[in-house]
């Protein structure tokens, strides 16, 4: 009789019943992920690359054409074309045919050949600013670069000579980047999708209260409803895991064993935030739609997409109340950078700390707002 | 401890004075009632006036602001779980999984019952064969009809062999004949021992009941046998006599009936018109009252108050009494 778990077994083959019949939604829920995996690693490229540049070379001579040759040969420039005119070269712009002017003035390498300083002018379109700071960044070093080259006439070393050396991720590979934080991202929202979708479905249909009226107890009814999509979530990370090393060819530096480890506590936050979404929702069509709510903080605020260093100070210390933030940092410690569980311990228990916080809320609201409703 | 005696005449429920609060708001007051072990209970009242809640102390789901409650002889405020061990419960909405075969339905509320498999196969035998069920064993009970679904329902709730059964609004929503079946099998049941608390809006389900009571926001304004009801002074006022008049122009005969002293009040039911009159008021003379008026009359016979009238009755005494109250 004091078997808190009482009713677990039942609850827990009713429910992987439920999964078998619904076998749409688990297919569903599965491919999702892989979709948006495809999308981000074959589709999306952060690293700007073979930027559309249009060019009026006034002067034509050796030197303006070496000058192009070095900033084609950058790889982040491509040039479309060659005007006759400063007309034609702000169209282009305008245009939006390409996004970057270069206009070498006529008397460009005469004044190099007289040791006097020569100006070239880059237009650069503004309205997008991940290129244009991409534009600016390359223009520069070409410039600086070139001006040294003719200073020291190829006689000397440079007095300090910066070597930026990437670790990790040396190809600056955006699947590499992507894909760890995407693990995080697609758990989420199968795992809280899936559990509050199995517990609102029974409110709708009246079962739940006619559980209540059985003698089966609270922790056996919730944990024969979780574990199934505990196992899902868990069978979902193999998956991806699997695709982002064998078909995207991540590399995997540290130990998958402990990542899977590290996963539990991350689906126990997003399994707890699903019960806490069921006690709310009353209707599937609601649980959808606060299903959504923590997906938006967790793609912005986690530095899944763009750094936590770029939130405004007011936000920023929301970014450690999201799961997503530590889960993607376990992520691509692991698998990017090698870390080990010395590294990481700190993200495990600041995961389980939300999750446990999220669960006493969640009990508690399930308590007075579904049971003594 | 109980004797064997005391377990022997205790009764399937009782509740003495029971209060549920919801902060300011009052839905249960003062509620006492006593349900013998075999009886079917009938508990009527509108949509909000405390019905549900009643049940939900009375399973355990809701602790009690006030008062006792006995349920199986297990006080339900020391012991909810050992009560719901000993009930069975149905939904009006049937709570049965529609992903899942029938049998799959009784194979999980058997195991939520922790029945052993030697008696969850005996019983799942024996409510399929009680309940008819055997052709629709593997079927997804989203398939079945309004009548099939319920009987699956009272099916799941029986499997462990309760003593009491509380259904909430059992016949909502399904068709007369599964309707006329389930009461049937009802009265087989409470010939078994078994007892029944069942919550009901129709009058004609009212009337089967062994015992009825009657909650209108959160007070209990009747209880005993619809017989007993029938008699009470409220209902049948002293020196007062209920007919039943037939007429062709019921309308028309309703319109002049209310202008006539000795009615006291008068209601239309299909053909004809129920009237509360006063007993000495002579019958012959209401007939040539209402020829004079160009009515002509069929019948005037004496008719005993149903259900209806006498919840009719209490509600507007009750409603008097609060508003007295207020002034």
């Amino acid at each position: 009789m004091t078997n808190i778990f009482r009713g677990f077994g039942a609850v827990f083959y009713k429910e992987a019943l439920h999964v078998r019949r619904d076998a749409g939604t688990l297919f569903f829920s599965l491919t999702m992920p892989l979709l948006q995996m495809f999308l981000l690693g074959f589709a999306i490229d952060t690293n700007i690359r073979q930027i559309n540049t249009v060019v009026y070379n006034a002067d034509g001579r050796r030197e303006s054409r070496e000058l192009l040759d070095r900033l084609t040969n950058s790889d982040t420039f491509h040039i479309i074309r060659f005007v006759e005119n400063d007309h034609d070269l702000n169209d282009m712009i305008i245009g939006g045919k390409a996004r970057v002017g270069v206009k070498i003035p006529v008397d460009y390498s005469d004044r190099l050949l007289h040791n006097m300083s020569a100006q070239v002018l880059v237009l650069i379109d503004g309205s997008d600013s991940s290129v244009a700071g991409q534009a600016i960044n390359v223009t520069t070093a070409i410039g600086l670069d070139e001006s040294l080259r003719r200073v020291l006439q190829d006689r000397a070393a440079l007095a300090v000579d910066m070597r930026p050396k990437l670790l990790f991720n040396p190809d600056s590979r955006s699947p590499n980047f992507f894909l760890p934080g995407l693990t995080a991202i697609m758990l989420l929202n199968v795992t809280t999708f899936l559990t509050a979708f199995s517990i609102v479905r029974e409110k709708e249909r009246g079962t739940l209260e006619q559980l209540f009226v059985t003698p089966v107890r609270p922790f056996g009814l919730l944990l024969g409803k979780l574990l199934p999509y505990l196992g899902i979530g868990f069978f979902e990370l193999c998956l991806i895991l699997f695709f982002m090393r064998f078909v995207f060819l991540v590399p995997i530096h540290g130990n998958v064993l402990l990542l899977a480890f590290l996963s539990l506590p991350y689906l126990f936050a997003a399994l707890s935030l699903g019960i806490l979404i069921s006690s709310k929702a009353n209707s599937q069509a609601e649980a959808m739609q606060l299903a959504f709510l923590p997906i938006l903080p967790s793609v912005f605020f986690s530095g899944y997409i763009f750094p936590r260093e770029t939130i405004p100070a007011i936000l920023y210390p929301l970014s450690y109340l999201i799961p997503a933030t530590y889960f993607i940092n376990i992520t691509r410690g692991i698998i990017l950078r090698g870390a080990t569980i010395t590294h990481l311990w700190k993200d495990g228990l600041a995961l389980c700390l939300i999750g446990a916080f999220l669960l006493i809320i969640a009990a508690r609201r399930f308590h007075d707002k579904v049971i003594m409703a | 401890m109980a004797t064997p005696t005391q377990i022997l005449s205790e009764p399937a429920i009782s509740a003495e004075r029971l209060v549920r609060r919801f902060g300011n708001f009052t839905a249960v007051s003062d509620v006492s009632f006593r349900v013998e072990k075999g009886e079917i209970f009938g508990f009527l009242g509108p949509n909000g006036s405390g019905k549900t809640t009643v049940i939900k102390m009375l399973t355990g789901l809701l602790p009690l602001s006030g008062g006792n409650a006995r349920v199986e002889g297990i006080d339900v405020r020391t012991d909810s779980e050992a009560v719901r061990e000993r009930i069975g419960y149905m939904s009006q909405n049937f709570s049965l999984y529609y992903d899942l075969t029938v049998s799959e339905n009784l194979q999980f509320y058997g195991r939520i019952y922790s029945l052993e498999p030697a008696r969850l196969k005996r019983r799942i035998d024996e409510i399929v064969q009680l309940n008819g069920l055997a052709p629709y064993l593997n079927r997804l009970s989203s398939q079945l009809s309004g009548g099939w679904k319920q009987r699956l329902a009272l099916g799941c709730a029986m499997l462990h062999e309760p003593k009491l059964l509380f259904l909430d609004e059992p016949t909502a929503g399904i068709d007369p004949v599964a309707r006329r079946q389930l009461w049937d099998l009802l009265f087989e049941l409470s010939g078994h021992g078994i007892t029944f608390f069942v919550t009901t809006h129709y009058m004609d389900e009212a009337e089967r009941c062994s015992h009825v009571a009657y909650i209108y926001y959160g007070k209990l304004i009747a209880d005993g046998t619809p017989n007993s009801l029938r008699e009470l002074p409220e209902v049948q006022p002293h020196g007062t006599l209920r007919v039943e008049i037939t007429t062709p122009e019921v309308t028309r005969a309703l319109r002049f009936a209310r202008q006539i002293s000795g009615i006291r009040s008068a209601t239309i039911f299909g053909q004809s018109i129920h009237a509360l009159i006063d007993d000495h008021f002579n019958l012959d003379e209401l007939r040539e009252q209402l020829l004079k008026d160009g009515i002509a009359v069929a019948e005037i016979r004496p008719l005993a108050p149903s259900l209806e009238d006498v919840f009719v009755e209490l509600t507007y005494k009750h409603q008097a009494l609060l508003e007295a109250a207020s002034d």
